[in-house]
């Protein structure tokens, strides 16, 4: 099947951003009529590449050709009729229009007086329609359609052109199995017409499955590229995690305390059901699972900002409920979120005043705040956390991630608190960050916290928590020990396999 | 080298625009005429914008927390026709009391759908602006409100009277903005308004009670709404249902102007006081040069737009949008 | 699925929903309190409804479309009353004089285009500058009412040409001319945003900005016809209003803004773009006009309109809301 010309090929990309380089010299070739798998742990580069080859971001160095041409594409509309078609993983559709008009978004064909040919229009996409197998027609309305459907609309925005290459970036993470086989059947067919497809995917069995190649990214650099009928998944998976593998587990080195927190039988709609758990003061708890697996749910209830259609949490062995997150404050825990530019920081605002927002009710120097008591919070935070800023005058939006996510990790210990929750602590901040900030949850589970952490990064659970929960569509599959724990097991659990 | 003075010349013009705007203003129209200085011009022109300043105060507070209020003209003249009517029936000790508490009671109901009920302020005070003109109409029953006995009241106090030689609206303006400063700059909770405009998720996610902080801010802005219509009953002693009309989106402009954002998040209340005196200067300024007041709109929509593109200009980092 | 379709249908039908009520609810009040024996679905009432709600109607279709684009125009008013006085003012300009009643089709002309241009110069700065479309009209509603007062200070400009009034006044089929080109301008509108690039263009850019970008959709140009064509349409507005009336007051067209904005809404068109349409819009028009006049036929004043068009414009919304929230499933923040 694989002809010998390259479709698409990557000579020395290299992508900087302040503090990261996301991109360090990749090289890579995708064959025309091939089904290349690129993949990589979250952050070691894949997106940033795909954003390179989708005309998002100018690469700050090397070349890309399409055919052997080499090509500059300014914007996606650029690099889609230069034959780079790209399937984002974020819908971006416009829910009120039709499937047709999303389908020719910015292409629709035209008659005279600037109307729209919708003859040919619903034609044409029809026929895209028919060979994706979908169920809706041209004239669906996009807002009507379930996930997986706009999904397919996306999917079929790539066969409107002429491709020469298609980039699929985790398409399957919200279609059902009936669904996935007819985009395996799409893949098939573009595959047979000589197309190069880029496929992304953290699903072994669907790597295995489909591809014909995989290439491994890691820390921003290009690792290797292997044929996929010669190659294991732990062969795959070492070349993912490289020299991390040695800092697999960290030993308990202190005593356990009480019981912090106890959650049990507790469900939240179609979110997650029937999770029980409990972490003692000191110890590390991860959650591990994919995207969706309903861990930051988790995280979101016990600080009040879902509400829980039943089970119990008990705090300090005392049955809570908690409804705000100014009872989860008052309470004793506090939570790192997920997304620190949106939920865990006012960009606009600077470092000073983000980190003292939760308490700044006890701040006061009579009625007004206390200018003093915080800059002297601020002061022990930024030397505690090493956190790296002209001053606290500095707007937060424009410190650099390691040092925003620092912020928020300051903010939350100077509460205090007695259950200390981090979701995805390291997402999208530079090695150097990382790993300060995996020593720093270390200590204060030492010096007492009870700590969970949500991470979707293997090597970042292994490496920072005593126990690990696997969770797979909104279930605990099974909760490891440092005994039993090895990374095939979780791999298999968060795929929904349960473990003998 | 040139690029970087470039660069900080602008963060300068984006930060301080508004105050070099109004300096500039002030020369020119010094030179153009020798009273505009004068201690009475001044005092007179700080007077005339008593009334907008006031409600401008208010707007402040709600702009910074993210929202609108389109209603505050209405209301004001709800507030203005109210306490007339009551003057004559209860008495000025107890109708003043009153208009307040029916103020903050349309206030709290349009904080009770923006912040509680998470409604479009927009649509809301839209709503509101009607509903309120209505229920002013009815209550006056579509007649002019006057106070039947001028001379025997202490009423006209608020409007004209003088303390220590100083005119009490001014006064009333002055302590309003004072008091209404610190509490936005200095207090926990205008911390909290900031923090719910900047960020309203991340506000939430801080344990800061989102609801009740929006209300809290209509609240003010029917309490500085109130005491404008207490002003401006107490000046003209008498009144026209439709006395605040229009004024909402002059109040809103004088905000903008002041560099608060309609996105939430920035403001001060000084930054609106002086954008209230850059339309009060200019429309004084104009008057003394002989212009006709309504140069005033014009030159109000240009320097409207130029400080707001200003501002911007200075955040892409070049001054034409790319759309 | 299903549940969103009947959700979205029930929005949408809900102004219509609304009308019927209303003519049900004023004719049997109108039974008891009514102060003529007219009926209140009296075919002259109806046709002269038409024609009250077609100023504020042919605006209200402009503003839909911008609406639905991302934006809005609160300078609706004083292009207006610009218009109006460059239609009643130019009747007399001397160098016209010599082509008699032609003079009405140039003025015509020319009150257009000036509505045009004062759209388009809003158009323009929100493209090019990137200031939010609030901001920018706000000031020009102030700037143009501004050039408004410099035409005649605070006079009243008035001409009262009389072939204009008989062709304000005349009735074709039995219908007037105003509610004629109210009803051409809902045609004509809808043909657009419903059958053209640029109208489906504009529905994507308010939908979802980031996709229309990546798709290579000019998002500026399109913002700008829009701006022009309200424009357009607020100046046509004052020419079906001041060709009968003959006589502008500068202050003429104050709040028609919040008048347009309100009844676009209860159309069902929603502030943050994407959503809504010409004949939602023609809908909430035409129960704003049935409110005034049928409370007026049951002898209520005008201040009962303000207060229930206000009041139903928030449960309106707040119903919007409800049918809109995810109930359990959403974030508490």
């Amino acid at each position: 099947m694989t002809q010998s010309t390259p479709a698409l090929r990557l000579e020395g990309i290299v992508k900087e951003f302040p503090g990261v380089k996301a991109l360090d010299n990749v090289s890579l070739s995708v064959m025309a009529g091939e089904v290349h798998a690129l993949m990589g742990e979250n952050g070691a580069g894949k997106s940033t590449l795909m954003k390179v080859l989708g005309g998002i971001y100018q690469p700050d160095a090397g070349t890309i050709y399409v055919a052997e041409t080499p090509v500059v594409m300014s914007n996606p509309l650029d690099a889609k009729n230069k034959g780079i078609v790209f399937i984002h993983q974020e819908l971006s559709l416009a829910e009120e229009l039709s499937v047709a008009e999303n389908v020719y978004l910015g292409e629709l064909p035209r008659k005279s007086v600037g109307r729209v040919d919708w003859k040919t229009l619903y034609e044409k996409t029809d026929e895209i329609l028919r060979r994706l197998k979908v169920s809706f027609n041209a004239r669906t309305r996009v807002g009507d359609l379930s996930i997986a459907n706009q999904q397919m609309v996306e999917i079929a925005r790539a066969l409107t052109v002429d491709a020469k290459a298609v980039i699929f970036d985790e398409p399957t993470a919200s279609l059902t199995d009936a669904e996935k086989l007819v985009l395996f059947e799409v893949i098939d067919d573009l595959k047979s017409q000589g197309v190069g497809i880029v496929y992304i995917s953290h699903r072994m069995e669907e790597i295995f499955k489909i591809t014909d190649r995989v290439s491994v990214l890691r820390d921003g650099q290009y690792q290797d590229s292997v044929l996929t009928a010669d190659t294991s998944e732990e062969a795959i998976t070492r070349m993912m995690i490289g020299r991390n593998l040695d800092l697999s587990r960290a030993p308990v080195s202190h005593e356990l305390g009480e019981v912090a927190i106890e959650v049990k039988d507790l469900s939240c709609g179609a979110s997650f059901q029937n999770v029980s758990f409990k972490v003692r003061c000191g110890e590390v708890l991860g959650f591990y699972g994919l995207v969706g697996a309903g861990r930051t749910e988790i995280a979101e209830t016990l600080f009040g900002l879902r509400q829980p259609s039943s089970g119990t949490i008990l705090l300090d062995g005392k049955e809570t409920v908690i409804s705000s997150p100014a009872i989860a404050i008052r309470e004793g825990i506090s939570l790192v979120p997920e997304d620190r530019k949106t939920q865990g920081l006012v960009l606009g605002m600077n470092c000073r005043d983000n980190m003292t927002l939760p308490q700044i009710d006890d701040m006061k120097a009579g009625p007004f705040v206390s200018d003093g008591a915080e800059v002297a919070l601020f002061d022990l935070y930024r030397d505690r956390l090493d956190i790296r800023t002209p001053g606290w005058r500095q707007t937060v939006g424009n410190l650099s991630g390691g040092n925003q996510q620092k912020i928020v990790i300051g903010k939350w210990l100077s509460m205090h608190p007695k259950v200390l929750i981090v979701d995805e602590p390291t997402r999208g901040i530079d090695v150097g960050s990382k790993s300060e900030i995996h020593k720093l949850i270390r200590e204060l589970a030492a010096s007492g916290y009870a700590v969970i952490v949500i991470s979707s990064e293997m090597p970042e659970v292994l490496h920072v928590a005593d126990r690990i929960v696997a969770m797979y569509s909104g279930e605990i599959i099974k909760t490891f020990t440092s005994d039993d724990v090895t990374e095939d097991n979780l791999i298999q659990a968060i795929s929904g396999i349960k473990p003998k | 080298m040139a690029n970087l003075a470039r660069k900080r010349i602008l963060t300068v013009m984006g930060n301080q625009g508004i105050l070099i705007a109004f300096v500039v203003f002030m020369v020119i129209f010094a030179l153009a005429s020798p009273k505009f200085l004068s201690l009475d011009n001044l005092q007179s022109v700080v007077r005339s914008s008593a009334i907008l300043g006031v409600m401008a105060l208010g707007v402040t507070f709600v702009v910074i927390s993210g929202n609108l209020d389109l209603s505050v003209g209405s209301m004001m003249s709800f507030s203005t026709i109210v306490v007339l009517d009551l003057h004559d029936k209860l008495g000025p000790s107890l109708a003043i009391p009153t208009m307040y508490l029916m103020t903050l009671g349309l206030g709290g109901t349009i904080g009770f759908l923006v912040g509680y009920l998470r409604l479009n302020s927009l649509i809301v005070t839209l709503g509101m602006l009607s509903a309120i003109h209505g229920l002013t109409l009815t209550y006056s029953g579509g007649k002019n409100m006057d106070i039947d006995d001028k001379a025997g009241t202490w009423f006209s106090f608020f409007g004209q009277g003088e303390i220590l030689g100083l005119p009490v609206p001014i006064i009333l303006f002055v302590a309003l903005a004072a008091f209404l400063g610190v509490l936005l700059a200095k207090t926990p909770f205008g911390r909290k308004v900031y923090a719910v405009g900047g960020n309203s998720t991340a506000a939430s996610f801080s344990g800061i009670p989102r609801a009740r902080t929006v209300f809290t801010c209509y609240l003010i802005s029917a309490f500085c709404v109130a005491t404008a219509g207490l002003i401006q009953a107490s000046r003209s002693m008498g009144s026209q249902n439709t006395v605040g009309q229009g004024l909402e989106l002059e109040v809103l402009a004088a905000v903008i102007l002041g560099g608060a954002s309609l996105l939430g998040g920035s403001g001060t209340v000084l930054k609106t006081v002086i954008g209230v005196l850059i339309l009060g200067f200019i429309q004084n300024g104009l008057l003394l040069i002989g212009w006709p007041f309504y140069i005033q709109y014009v030159i109000t929509w240009i320097i409207i737009i130029l400080a707001v593109w200003l501002d911007i200009s200075v955040k892409r980092g070049k001054f034409w949008a790319t759309i | 699925m299903n549940s969103e379709f009947i959700k979205r249908n029930l929005s949408t039908s809900a102004i219509w929903l609304f009308i019927v009520v209303e003519l049900i609810f004023f004719s049997v009040a109108g039974q008891y309190l009514s102060l003529t024996d007219v009926a209140f679905m009296d075919g002259g009432n109806m046709l002269l409804l038409l024609k009250q709600s077609a100023p504020i109607g042919i605006i209200a279709v402009g503003m839909t479309i911008v609406m639905v684009n991302g934006n809005i125009d609160l300078s609706v008013g004083a292009i207006f009353a610009m218009a109006g006085i460059i239609l009643l003012d130019s009747l007399s300009w001397s160098i016209f004089s010599g082509i008699g009643d032609w003079v009405i089709v140039v003025s015509v002309l020319l009150a257009l285009t000036t509505g045009v241009l004062l759209g388009a110069l809003n158009g323009l700065i929100v493209w090019k500058t990137g200031v939010d479309a609030f901001i920018v009209t706000l000031g020009s509603m102030l700037g143009y009412r501004g050039l408004v007062f410099m035409f005649n200070g605070e006079n009243p400009t008035s001409n009262l040409n009389w072939t204009l009034v008989d062709l304000a006044e005349a009735r074709f089929l039995g219908v007037h001319t105003a509610t004629w080109v109210f009803g051409l301008t809902v045609l004509i509108v809808w043909l657009i945003t419903r059958y053209t690039v640029h109208g489906r263009n504009a529905y994507a850019i308010g939908d979802n900005r980031n996709a229309a970008v990546n798709a290579g959709i000019r998002v500026g140009p399109h913002m700008l016809i829009n701006f022009a064509l309200i424009g357009f349409l607020a100046a046509l507005s004052a020419v079906v209003f001041y060709a009968g009336s003959g006589s502008v007051n500068p202050n003429d067209g104050m709040l028609y803004e919040l008048w347009v904005i309100t009844a676009v809404v209860l159309g069902g068109t929603k502030l943050a773009g994407g959503s809504g349409s010409i004949i939602g819009t023609l809908g909430g028009v035409i129960a704003i006009q049935l409110l005034r006049t049928g409370l007026g036929y049951i002898g209520a004043d005008t201040s009962t309109v303000n207060l229930v068009l206000g009041l139903i414009l928030i449960v309106v919304l707040f119903i919007d809301r409800q049918l809109n929230v995810k109930g359990a499933q959403e974030l508490k923040v």
